[in-house]
């Protein structure tokens, strides 16, 4: 077969079909993953969850998910309640902070109802392997555990008493500022209680 | 196998290596390599786009008019980075969650225009088909390699494993991008000595 010419009708023809070519194979391959991707996505968040709340739930926290707005932030937080024999005992908090070396980082942070920190999971981050990226890791996570802060969480380097992991600071301030986040998000919410 | 489809199948991996040789794609030979893994993870996403691009430029070749061969390539090869992005999305999270950005870069990865319109547009499909496997193991080795020295120097660690304590000191600045450049550019002198001493 010869190479047909470019003529304007042509192109266009050849155009629409590629066109339509590669919406066939998108949609389809879709299809096929919507439900994976869905699932993977909410698998993570469970894992979290249960990793820093280390408890079975009564309830199904992603059903009873409630928003909190912080005063001055245009975003909400997702919460989800953790009950126990009908009562809440703990709250998983899906938190942020755009302050990330690698951009928006989402972590989900784990406060009981008398207001102490459990921990916290690193959902999503870019920071960089081997230096930021180690805001995940037991060493400096560990500060956070057991903590009911009374004055706002921040690293030492801002006069606050979180030790920033060493050549990471702005990933461990983002992180911090995160949790903080959080938390004003549970005072917010116990207040309204 | 005839020596045609050898000689394109082995092209890429050492002679024409990609990012060696030809210097291409370089956005996420630099970006990406600060483990061996996300090297690795980044170089068979990229193949399998290269393949499966090679092949459908070639099969659409005869009814691609010359005007329009540019926007054609780069639809075609969108829609396979698509794809490729909700399959990892949906089967390796972890890997996805790794490489975020540059998944969607690798439409503009020129390594595959290049191969579109130098190879598939000229040749069969079954040679388009191992042209784009030969290229994209050359760009996969490339990345795996500069990747795991990447993270011996700067993490201690290869594939995740780690060889010291937490808290031991490493060379940081090979996981940064300067340290990126430098193991690039010590990678190339290497590779054009083997070459040339052939």
């Amino acid at each position: 077969m010869k190479k047909i010419p470019s003529s304007l009708k042509n192109m266009i023809l050849s155009l629409c079909l590629i066109g339509i070519f590669s919406a066939f194979i998108i949609g389809s391959v879709h299809q096929i993953t919507e439900k994976p991707i869905a699932e993977a996505k909410n698998r993570a968040e469970a894992d979290a969850i249960y990793k820093i709340i280390g408890m079975k739930a009564d309830n199904n926290p992603f059903a009873d998910k409630l928003k909190v707005k912080l005063k001055n932030s245009k975003s909400k937080l997702t919460v989800y309640p953790l009950k126990k024999d009908g009562l809440i005992k703990a709250f998983a908090i899906k938190s942020n902070s755009n302050k990330g070396f690698g951009g928006k980082l989402e972590i989900l942070v784990g406060i009981t109802i008398d207001g102490y920190i459990l921990g916290y999971e690193v959902l999503k981050s870019q920071e960089t392997p081997g230096l930021g990226s180690k805001v995940s890791e037991e060493k400096f996570k560990s500060q956070f555990v057991g903590l009911r802060p009374k004055e706002e969480l921040k690293v030492k380097q801002d006069g606050g008493e979180i030790d920033a992991v060493t050549a990471a600071t702005i990933s461990s301030r983002a992180v911090t500022e995160a949790v903080q986040k959080a938390y004003d998000g549970y005072k917010k919410l116990s207040h309204r209680r | 196998m005839d020596k045609t489809s050898k000689e394109n199948l082995t092209r890429g991996i050492i002679r024409e290596n990609p990012t060696f040789v030809m210097l291409l794609g370089m956005c996420p030979t630099l970006g990406v390599t600060t483990s061996a893994l996300n090297g690795l993870g980044m170089g068979l996403a990229t193949m399998f786009v290269l393949a499966l691009s090679n092949m459908a430029v070639s099969s659409f070749k005869n009814v691609i008019p010359d005007g329009v061969r540019i926007p054609a390539y780069i639809v075609i090869i969108a829609s396979f980075v698509t794809v490729i992005e909700m399959l990892m999305a949906a089967y390796v999270p972890l890997l996805h969650r790794a490489l975020g950005i540059y998944i969607p870069l690798i439409v503009v990865n020129c390594i595959i225009l290049g191969r579109a319109e130098a190879f598939a547009s000229k040749n069969s499909i079954g040679q388009s088909l191992l042209d784009g496997i030969g290229m994209g193991l050359g760009f996969t080795i490339a990345l795996f390699l500069l990747g795991s020295i990447r993270e011996i120097l700067g993490s201690g660690s290869f594939l995740g494993y780690n060889f010291f304590d937490e808290g031991a000191e490493t060379i940081l600045m090979f996981i940064m991008p300067p340290g990126a450049f430098l193991v690039l550019g010590f990678l190339i002198v290497i590779f054009n000595r083997i070459k040339g001493a052939k």
